[in-house]
């Protein structure tokens, strides 16, 4: 490290960029893999911040949210705007503000540039995606750009690294203190205007920044009025109707004298730096535009693009599951065989190795799904999804840009819900990720299996076609999307009412997906799926084991079962050391001999013997578990809440199985049979559990515990209960508060306990 | 006679912007977008469903409802 390095402070850069101009690329590209991601306090956005070194001087880039427009209307918008201007506490104001824009949509990208400018910060403008510009037949000047807008032009590739060295060495320049005036787009009399209105700052604060002041001035959505924003006073507040009149008198209407002055500066800087083919040329983007948008092509690919996502993400869930269910088996045996039998074993057997597993189960699904969605946001299919599906998802008061996550949650809601990011407006970006985990994801598939197989006679209809079976699946699938979106009606009447936003989205130029970015953006998501929602996973994990597994009293065993465990145990190891002695033996005689036969034959017949007894101690020890979980803290809750879930058509076995599943749905089947007796690690197609539930009775009568009613009491149940922490806990990381994932957790619960009481009641009514 | 708006407009028919009615958050957007006046348009498409429009706008593809498209005034 040189001298310089460690003397003078890093250089904060701001990045800031219409979106789709690769902003994120060029990010990435300055700073390596050295990137942090967290929220900012209070709103949904997300904070990313890295670190690069240049020349012996370091930097640290803040990545602010993509925009079109510095124009502040919610407290989401106006992180940037405080940023910017310092305003921030968490954020200290950047010394340089790099603006990128692109090369083959300037005089958009100028009207951001064009309030940056007026910040009066440091600037640096990257020009990326020179080479589409090119295509289009744009002849771009820089130096005749930088003529006319006195700060650093830099054309940039950010997917191939090319001109970033430039840039780099530009931000260092940039950063050393200088004055810069850039003049005000705006006319005369509104210049006068915002002078005035900086004259009425309070008492004693700081002058409020003539950004802020205009931004009042210009905001009619009321926004920046109720924000009690620091340094605005009453004063000013009252003058701003008078002063819109004035200008409106003037021929400045507000609020369209800024679109207008500022697309007007825009036209002026580019005409003299930019030449324009005379016929504009039909580009391969435009083709492909045209048949993706098609009426007949476009549905056809759309449905096909979707069914491929779809069927992507639940098929790596399977063998996803497989390995990892795996890994955990053995990660089990691994402890039970370093650590003794006790408490601390089972914690770590079956609280810990489980709870990782729980969590890392996900981890396949996120990233395949991450893949399919960053390229085809990458390759600009993404806003066309949105554009097809828009329609239908008006009238349930969302948007286009709440299809792909809400599809996604069918295979699961995490990723569901981190791909809810795209949604701008923060209503329905709210509603999208509130009903999210009502749509039916994989880890239902087993409850369901394990039912509709045991519960629901084989009956068809049409030759096969219609199954009695495959019906029930669909209205599984189907009672979470109806539910969801009743709930999305419902939170758009309700909590979440506002005015319908625009949908006004940009359909940006197709193009190839970069492999680098991809992959980028598929692990930066699926690290920060097991970073941050991981940690509270497994501490849920550890307190349900907990639960289950104390007080763990040896004096709650039957004496006479405890002497069997020990008797078969004994025999069991009789045999492993016979069985090792005659393997000797035979090892020295010969297996070809006479005598070496005559051993294997005995052999042969212990290992018979010894795996009867092996299964006859199974049944006894899990027996064992069963008492044990009987007489746990769980089992004791289970029997506890059973008048409350006596009216599903529940036991306390299922009671204690329901909540134990809390943490997430899929062990429900794990747990049932431990609660069966039937040892863990059953899954749902084990006939022996299914022969369980069906002999199930109640405690001292002949009623079977399980009817059809029942059946779908629990899938209704577990259709709509919010029984997975990990979604839960990303629902904190993406909205930034805990009220949402409580708000969500108890919606569900009492919407699932409402449902499995109506399935249970009716369909007893029915008498099915 | 009620002038002529963008939602009149049918598809690969190109106009000039005269005014954005309105003062509201749909309106600031449209405009932020670079739908001030005089600016050349076109309508490219309609998507499957009736709803939102594809319209090409100073270089580059913008999509809009119908409703949106209402508010944006043209010139005859």
């Amino acid at each position: 490290m040189t001298a310089a390095a460690t003397s003078s402070p890093a250089i904060s850069v701001a990045l800031i960029g219409n979106p789709n101009t690769g902003k994120s690329t060029l990010f990435n590209a300055l700073c390596g893999g050295r990137v942090r991601t967290g929220n900012y306090p209070g709103v949904t956005v997300e904070k990313k911040s890295g670190r690069a070194d240049f020349h012996g001087r370091q930097f640290r880039l803040v990545d602010l949210p993509g925009t079109y427009s510095l124009a502040p209307r919610s407290p989401d918008e106006m992180v940037a705007v405080d940023v910017l201007l310092g305003r921030r506490k968490d954020e200290p104001q950047p010394d340089v503000v790099l603006c990128i824009v692109d090369a083959s949509n300037l005089e958009r990208n100028f009207y951001l540039l064009s309030q940056v400018l007026e910040l009066g910060l440091p600037t640096v403008v990257a020009v990326n995606m020179m080479d589409i510009a090119e295509k289009r037949g744009l002849k771009i000047s820089l130096d005749l750009l930088a003529k006319q807008v006195p700060v650093k032009f830099v054309a940039v590739q950010a997917n191939s690294g090319k001109g970033i060295d430039e840039l780099k060495q530009a931000l260092a320049d940039a950063a050393k203190p200088q004055a810069m005036k850039i003049d005000s787009p705006f006319p005369a009399a509104f210049q006068h205007e915002v002078q005035q209105l900086g004259l009425l700052t309070q008492a004693g604060e700081e002058p409020l920044p003539r950004y802020l002041a205009e931004r009042l001035l210009l905001d009619t959505s009321g926004y920046l009025t109720s924000a009690n924003l620091p340094g605005v006073s009453q004063q000013l507040l009252d003058e701003l109707p008078a002063a819109r009149e004035r200008l409106l008198k003037a021929g400045l209407p507000v609020p369209a004298v800024e679109a207008m002055a500022r697309y007007q500066w825009a036209g002026e800087v580019l005409k003299s730096a930019v030449v324009r083919p005379k016929e504009r040329a039909d580009t391969f983007s435009d083709k492909v535009d045209g048949w993706l948008t098609h009426r007949v092509f476009g549905t056809l690919v759309f449905l096909a693009v979707m069914f491929v996502l779809f069927q992507a993400v639940s098929l790596i869930a399977e063998p996803a599951a497989w390995a990892i269910d795996w890994l955990v088996a053995k990660g089990g045996d691994l402890v039970t065989w370093l650590v003794p039998d006790g408490p601390l074993q089972s914690l770590l057997a079956n609280g810990v190795v489980a709870g990782v597993g729980g969590v890392i189960v996900f981890v396949p699904q996120i990233l395949t799904l991450f893949l399919f969605i960053a390229i085809l946001e990458d390759c600009g299919y993404m806003a066309r999804a949105a554009y097809l599906m828009d329609k239908l998802m008006v009238r349930v008061g969302l948007s286009g840009k709440s299809f792909i996550p809400l599809l996604t949650s069918f295979a699961c809601a995490i990723p569901g819900i981190m791909a809810a990011r795209v949604i701008e407006n923060r209503r329905d970006r709210l509603v999208t990720m509130l009903i999210a985990p009502l749509m039916s994801c994989s880890a239902r598939i087993p409850v369901y299996v394990l039912l509709v197989e045991t519960f629901f006679p084989d009956q068809s209809w049409l030759g096969g076609v219609i199954s009695l079976k495959g019906l029930m699946y669909f209205a599984m699938y189907s009672l979470g999307a109806v539910v969801g979106i009743g709930m999305a009606w419902l939170l758009k009447l309700t909590i979440l009412r506002g005015p319908t936003p625009p949908f006004v989205l940009e359909l940006p130029s197709y193009k190839w997906p970069g492999l680098w970015i991809v992959l980028h953006r598929m692990f930066e998501q699926g690290w920060a799926f097991v970073y941050r929602a991981g940690t509270l996973i497994l501490l849920v994990q550890i307190i349900v084991w907990a639960l289950a597994y104390y007080p763990h009293d040896p004096r709650s065993q039957n004496a006479q079962v405890l002497a069997q465990e020990q008797s078969l145990q004994q025999s069991i190891n009789g045999y492993d050391a016979t069985l090792e002695l005659l393997a000797l033996k035979r090892l020295r005689i010969g297996e070809k001999t006479t005598d070496g036969q005559a051993i294997t034959t005995d052999i042969e017949k212990l290992k018979k013997e010894r795996a009867a007894t092996k299964e006859e101690l199974d049944a006894v020890q899990n027996q064992i578990a069963g008492t044990y979980l009987e007489t746990s803290y769980l089992g004791q809750i289970g029997k506890a809440i059973e008048p409350a879930v006596k009216p599903l058509g529940w036991d306390w076995k299922l009671g204690s199985a329901a909540i134990a599943s809390f943490p997430a749905r899929e062990v429900i089947v794990a747990t049932l049979g431990t609660i069966y007796n039937l040892g863990e690690g059953e899954d749902e197609e084990s006939q022996s559990l299914r022969d369980q539930l069906k002999e199930a009775k109640w405690a001292g009568t002949e009623r079977p515990v399980y009817t059809v009613p029942v059946a779908l009491s629990v899938m209704v149940f577990f259709a709509l209960c919010a029984q997975c922490a990990s979604t839960l806990a990303i629902m904190r990381r993406e909205t930034g508060s805990w009220w949402w994932p409580i708000f969500t957790f108890f919606y569900m619960t009492t919407l699932a306990y409402l449902g499995a009481l109506l399935a249970y009641q009716g369909g007893t009514w029915l008498g099915l | 006679m009620t002038p002529r708006t963008l939602a009149q407009l049918k598809v690969g028919e190109a106009a000039t912007v005269a005014l954005v009615n309105g003062a509201d958050e749909i309106s600031i957007r449209l405009m932020e977008m670079g739908l001030v006046p005089g600016t050349e348009l076109r309508v490219l498409g309609v998507a499957p469903l009736g709803d939102p429009l594809e319209i090409e706008v100073r270089g580059y593809r913008l999509s809009i409802r119908q409703s949106e498209a209402a508010r944006v005034q043209l010139n005859s």
